[in-house]
């Protein structure tokens, strides 16, 4: 296919979206689902990305997704609650001096810098898991395949136990969990941010360091060979991962206004496993498209199997709440059974692979008649 | 006339109670070919590994250049268990991780190929440039170093023309030929920019043809690039062709050096190794 062609193309995709957001922006209340659906799918797609950084071009088999997402929510959200709101907040043991002094401080700033306190929260969010993920890679990164994997999980149930736990009651409020933490103003901003976010790490599994990350997926050993000190390069694979899980994390605290420490459990991780393994492991584009299937069928397109549904008088058995899991887990079997290395495998999303598919069932004919001819 | 490029002394490497490598002491000459050979299991593969940083020794020192970049003594447990000799000789502790070897101008290739097979031939060549480059993971990120990540790519393409593998360059590293792949590998370990390349049985599985096109090969590159090449093998008619002095190992421990015609009539050597192959 043409460069030119190809350009246009893009231009198209992205005009649509952006489109697609404006509408549903001025429908707000007419397209909840879908709306949530994509938020949610966005905010994943970036937690799926970073995960894939990690295990996808790294390698290295890291299940510890949810606690940093759990770091950088509860810094979010302990951040930007409003002052007006603490103290309804932590009804039950009242907030740390110390935290309301510092909120009671910020609050002075001027509006224009106050504008900016979600997007600084956000970072402070993805600065916290990654100093977190940087202190844990110095034992944990030591560890191969498995058992990082149960270590990292370790870490992360340790880090949700934290905060539910009562010694951090006036700064977490423990086993309550937050809430009237503030949203996005805008619909378009958590794309924005979801935008800016892949786009980073695109640009840095690209670059030289990327490259380096490979090598040692490849082989380690070769790697070190070629002089890559393997532990620099997992544990800086490690902790920018874990800023931007750290980032997604916020920006789920801000889409879901309240969190507890229960919503950061090992499922959460799982969800973003199955992402990226439905989506392909090494593939960004895979994570991104496996982000928004998995939520809309989770949340969205299976809900009808959970009503009791009734066709000409006769009533379909098996319709009952919970259904929608079923059907959900038998559509993923089906999915990695014919698509062994997921959706996209590790290729990425391009022009000519959607044109070769198209192509394909007329193409294969050819092959198969020029076969017989021999 | 000529200053060591490497030098073992006293090298011994202990696995538990097992003594792979004996004792061994060589000197690698600046703009030599020497070849380590011994029978299967003799330990040349360890001493590979102990100067390249994989293992620490157990007891004994290595020089690069005349500068002690590896010694270690025997410590922990290894104390009551260690069999070998010159105790206390080394007691300063210096080990390197391989990359740090790999910094200071060792490459190496492996036994069993290495590639990173799902990346392409050219990306195996650029990826030895990363340890040479100077950008941190920001800049990197940003393109920053736009200009250098740029020469990258140009010495990469130079180097891949002139190592003769342009046709494959886009190609998976996975899916070459045997005998391009351990080409490739050679190409790889050059493009970290050594001035000792280490050799394992760089024409393991090759065909006659392959072993005299590796041998023109491994000439051509000692020449152009200014190296010196320590390689093990066990193609005879390569070893006594190429190399300048020739090292045998044998249970760990050297019983004969010298040069290829003085090897070849050793009778130590004929009984334990190349009498074996005679036969055959």
């Amino acid at each position: 296919m043409k460069k030119s062609v190809k350009w246009i193309l893009n231009v198209v995709m992205i005009a649509l979206v952006v489109l697609l957001l404006i509408f549903l922006e001025n429908n707000k209340s007419d397209q909840g689902m879908l709306i949530s659906v994509l938020q949610k799918g966005a905010i994943l797609a970036i937690v799926a990305v970073a995960m894939n950084l990690l295990n996808g071009f790294t390698g290295l088999f890291s299940l510890g997704q949810a606690g940093f997402m759990a770091i950088g929510a509860y810094t979010t959200a302990i951040f930007l609650i409003p002052v007006a709101a603490v103290d309804g907040v932590y009804y039950m043991n009242g907030i740390n001096p110390g935290i309301k002094a510092f909120k009671e401080v910020i609050e002075t700033a001027p509006s224009w810098l106050q504008a900016c306190y979600p997007y600084l929260a956000l970072i402070v969010g993805g600065v916290f898991a990654a100093l977190f993920a940087a202190l844990i890679g110095i034992p944990v990164l030591r560890l191969k395949s498995d058992y990082l994997a149960i270590a990292t999980l370790g870490f992360s149930e340790i880090i949700r136990a934290l905060l539910s736990s009562p010694q951090f009651d006036t700064i977490t409020n423990g086993s309550y969990g937050l809430n009237k933490i503030p949203g996005f103003s805008n619909l378009l901003i958590p794309f924005i941010i979801a935008g800016v976010c892949i786009l980073l790490m695109i640009l840095l599994i690209h670059s030289t360091y990327g490259r380096a990350f490979k090598a040692i997926r490849e082989d380690e050993i070769a790697a070190e060979a070629m002089g890559i000190n393997l532990f620099k390069h997992k544990e800086m694979s490690f902790v920018i991962s874990s800023f931007f899980t750290g980032v997604a994390g916020g920006m789920l605290a801000m889409f879901m206004r309240s969190i507890e420490a229960k919503t950061f459990s090992i499922a959460l991780t799982y969800d973003i496993l199955l992402i990226i393994v439905i989506g392909g492991i090494g593939s960004v584009t895979g994570s991104v498209l496996g982000a928004f299937l998995v939520t809309a069928s989770k949340e969205w397109w299976l809900r009808f199997f959970d009503q009791p549904q009734t066709i000409f008088g006769w009533e379909v058995p098996l319709f009952r709440t919970g259904f929608r899991m079923v059907i959900f887990s038998i559509l993923l079997m089906v999915v990695v059974l014919f698509y062994r290395r997921g959706l996209m495998g590790t290729n990425e999303f391009s022009w000519d692979g959607i044109w070769n598919f198209i192509k394909k069932p007329f193409t294969k004919k050819k092959t198969a008649k020029g076969g017989a001819a021999q | 006339m000529s200053e060591n490029v490497l030098r073992l002394e006293n090298v011994t490497m202990q696995f538990g109670g097992v003594v792979a490598v004996n004792d061994l002491s060589l000197e690698v000459n600046k703009g030599e070919i020497v070849a380590l050979i011994g029978p299967n299991g003799a330990g040349k593969t360890t001493a590979f590994n102990v100067i390249t940083g994989v293992y620490a020794p157990t007891n004994g020192a290595v020089y690069f250049n005349n500068e002690q970049i590896i010694s270690n003594h025997p410590q922990g447990n290894m104390k009551k268990l260690y069999k070998g000799e010159n105790l206390g000789k080394f007691p300063h502790v210096m080990i390197k991780t391989p990359d740090q070897i790999t910094h200071l101008g060792v490459a190496r290739t492996f036994q069993n190929i290495r590639l990173f097979r799902e990346l392409s031939v050219f990306e195996n060549v650029l990826i030895a440039k990363h340890m040479r480059q100077s950008a941190n993971v920001f800049s990197a990120t940003f393109r920053l170093n736009y200009k250098e990540e740029k020469q990258m790519r140009e010495e990469t393409q130079e180097f891949i023309k002139i190592l003769g593998l342009e046709q494959v360059k886009n190609d998976k590293a996975g899916s070459l030929p045997y005998g391009q792949q351990r080409h490739l590998e050679i190409a790889r370990a050059l493009a970290t920019q050594p001035s000792l390349l280490l050799l394992d049985e760089p024409a393991a599985g090759m065909n006659p043809q392959e072993t005299q096109e590796l041998t023109a090969f491994i000439r051509r590159i000692k020449d152009e690039y200014n190296l010196t090449v320590f390689m093990i093998e066990h193609h005879m008619d390569l070893v006594m062709e190429i190399s300048d002095r020739i090292y045998v190992l044998d249970f760990g421990q050297t019983i004969a050096s010298g040069v290829p015609d003085e090897i070849q009539n050793n009778p130590r050597v004929i009984e334990a190794y190349l009498g074996v192959q005679q036969d055959a």
